[in-house]
């Protein structure tokens, strides 16, 4: 691993694994429901497997939220690959609190989001946590924090606070080490990945994009560089585009440790791949935790068939009103005419009426509908395969596909109701 | 008197004066601007306005449009409240995100004198 190799050249201290988006989280829970052992980063062998000997040897530790729904069962994996490997058995730390289950917690939320709550068919209920525990986990001497649902940046906080010392109302210093994680969370997104525009936005080594590295120094002074041998490019503005990514106000970042502030952030260029990052600072943190309920939404059906040469755009268009008027009422239906207009508009479909009768001579059309009722989204499906036989004209290429839906809606919790902890596992 | 048309000016897309990157929470979107050279920010925050966004994405009904500068690395973050459909697990869009509206925005029309539309930076001729 090239990043590994570069934080021993360079006395690194933590290697970060960020691995959990919002769904994620609700996939792993249903993973965990079906089997106890389950329910943790399912890569988490093999993006272990040749990191954590060189870690252990040489005193890097490493942090991630890879313990998704379930963190004590990935921390036994974790102790299970380490004898594969034939490693020390490493001291692994894990953290709770982030699922709420509790019934002064449910009824929190019942009275904040009324009865819509009750109406949930709830997968997961999990609390954005914080650094403080990563941060006493590693100072009590942990080799790897395994976490479930942490904010991104707290898995880089954290280690800053163990390593600095840093006061936990200090919240300049918990702001500039929040905004390292901000920029580190996406992995390359800030060293090339999801930039590259070709002949306007060139990236160089796009197949082997390097990771971030964060250098933050005690004053929170933070230079984002990236592994040696690799890809990509930190610029300024790489830096840029990820500094203000998912952000809202600047000067408001808000997190479970700080509410940082970027709203008077400098760049600058230091050297090849190098970027500065001051004028970085924080305010108090919020009295409440971000709580994000995922539940079961219903089903999804979706189907595409493609239409080429004379009149393609014509005869998808005709396709798409014979469907809508064969599946009239039944359920809300999105039309794409993909290779002419697809993605730019809502579900409304008022860009698609804007584009009127184009002359594309290739073009794919979609059409998707969701419904509580499995029944009725798979009608999308059969009527887009029956496009073969009584729709227009020479389409072809019907793929279908019908898909649970998890969807989700978030809240706040006031902290004193959903405390963090972390142990040790035996 | 009659107006005569100002030929000293013209407009080019506005990926010729900044980049551009866009985030999602729940139903709401950001999009970044950020001036290729600080020179081209004023033209920016005078033309690219809340009202003027909000007119951009008007097919897709915004209930809100936010404008929050960041001078210092003359950027500025639009901020796009209800245009995603509900966001990633409610929308019927195949870009649930809206993780491609940033590409939208870079379309928009920026007015600029003839002389400085002819230094902008262009996508490289062997592209076009």
């Amino acid at each position: 691993m090239p990043v590994v190799d570069t934080l021993i050249r360079t006395g690194g201290q933590t290697l970060i694994f960020e691995t959990l988006a919002e769904r994620t989280l609700a996939l792993s829970q249903l993973a965990k429901n079906q089997n106890p052992e389950a329910g943790y980063e399912p890569l988490l062998v093999e993006l272990l497997r040749s990191a954590l000997g060189p870690c252990l040897q040489h005193g890097i530790r490493i942090v991630s939220n890879f313990g998704a729904a379930n963190p004590p069962a990935a921390a036994r994996r974790i102790q299970l690959l380490s004898r594969e490997l034939g490693l020390p058995a490493p001291r692994i730390a894990v953290l709770s609190g982030d699922q709420l289950t509790q019934p002064d917690q449910m009824a929190y939320l019942r009275e904040r989001l009324g009865t819509r709550f009750d109406e949930l068919d709830i997968v997961s209920v999990n609390a954005y946590q914080g650094a403080s525990e990563i941060a006493q986990a590693l100072q009590a001497g942990a080799d790897v924090v395994v976490a479930g649902r942490v904010a991104d940046p707290s898995l880089v906080l954290g280690p800053a606070l163990a390593h600095f010392g840093w006061a936990e109302d200090d919240w300049h210093r918990l702001g500039c080490g929040t905004i390292a994680g901000h920029l580190l969370e996406c992995g390359t997104q800030v060293t090339g990945g999801y930039y590259a525009v070709p002949g306007l936005k060139d990236v160089p080594g796009m197949d082997n994009l390097g990771f971030p590295i964060a250098e933050i120094d005690a004053s929170g002074a933070l230079s984002i560089t990236k592994a040696f041998d690799t890809g990509g490019m930190v610029t300024e503005q790489t830096v840029k585009e990820q500094l203000l990514y998912e952000v809202h106000d600047p000067a408001a970042y808000l997190t479970p440790d700080v509410t940082a502030d970027i709203s008077g952030v400098t760049v600058k260029q230091s050297g090849n791949d190098r970027v500065d990052v001051r004028n970085v600072t924080g305010h108090p943190r919020t009295d409440t935790l971000k709580v994000n309920i995922c539940h079961h939404g219903g089903w999804l059906g979706e189907g595409e068939i493609s239409y080429a040469g004379i009149q393609a755009e014509a005869r998808a268009m005709l396709a798409a009103e014979t469907i809508s008027k064969r599946l009239r009422g039944r359920l809300k239906l999105r039309i794409d005419l993909i290779g002419a207009t697809s993605i730019f508009g809502d579900d409304d479909g008022e860009l698609l009426r804007q584009h009127g009768g184009g002359a594309a001579r290739d073009v794919r059309l979609r059409i998707a509908g969701a419904h509580a009722e499995k029944e009725i989204a798979e009608q999308v499906l059969r009527e887009v395969t029956a496009l073969y036989t009584c729709g227009p004209a020479g389409g072809g290429g019907v793929r279908t596909a019908l898909r649970p839906r998890l969807n989700s809606i978030s809240s706040l919790i006031p902290r004193e109701l959903a405390p963090a902890s972390w142990s040790f596992t035996e | 008197m009659q107006m005569q048309p100002d030929t000293s000016m013209t407009t080019v897309p506005l990926y010729r004066l900044a980049h551009s990157r866009t985030g999602d929470k729940g139903d709401i979107s950001n999009i970044s601007v950020i001036a290729w050279t600080p020179a081209y920010f004023p033209l920016l925050q005078s033309q690219l306005t809340e009202a003027s966004v909000h007119e951009w994405f008007g097919f897709r009904k915004p209930r809100r449009v936010t404008r929050y500068l960041v001078e210092s690395i003359s950027a500025m973050n639009f901020v796009l409240d209800g245009i995603l459909d509900g966001g990633v697990n409610d929308a019927l869009n195949l870009d649930t995100h809206g993780k491609a509206l940033s590409f939208y925005l870079l379309d928009i029309p920026i007015t600029v004198s003839r002389e400085l539309a002819a230094t902008l930076p262009d996508v490289h001729p062997s592209y076009q």
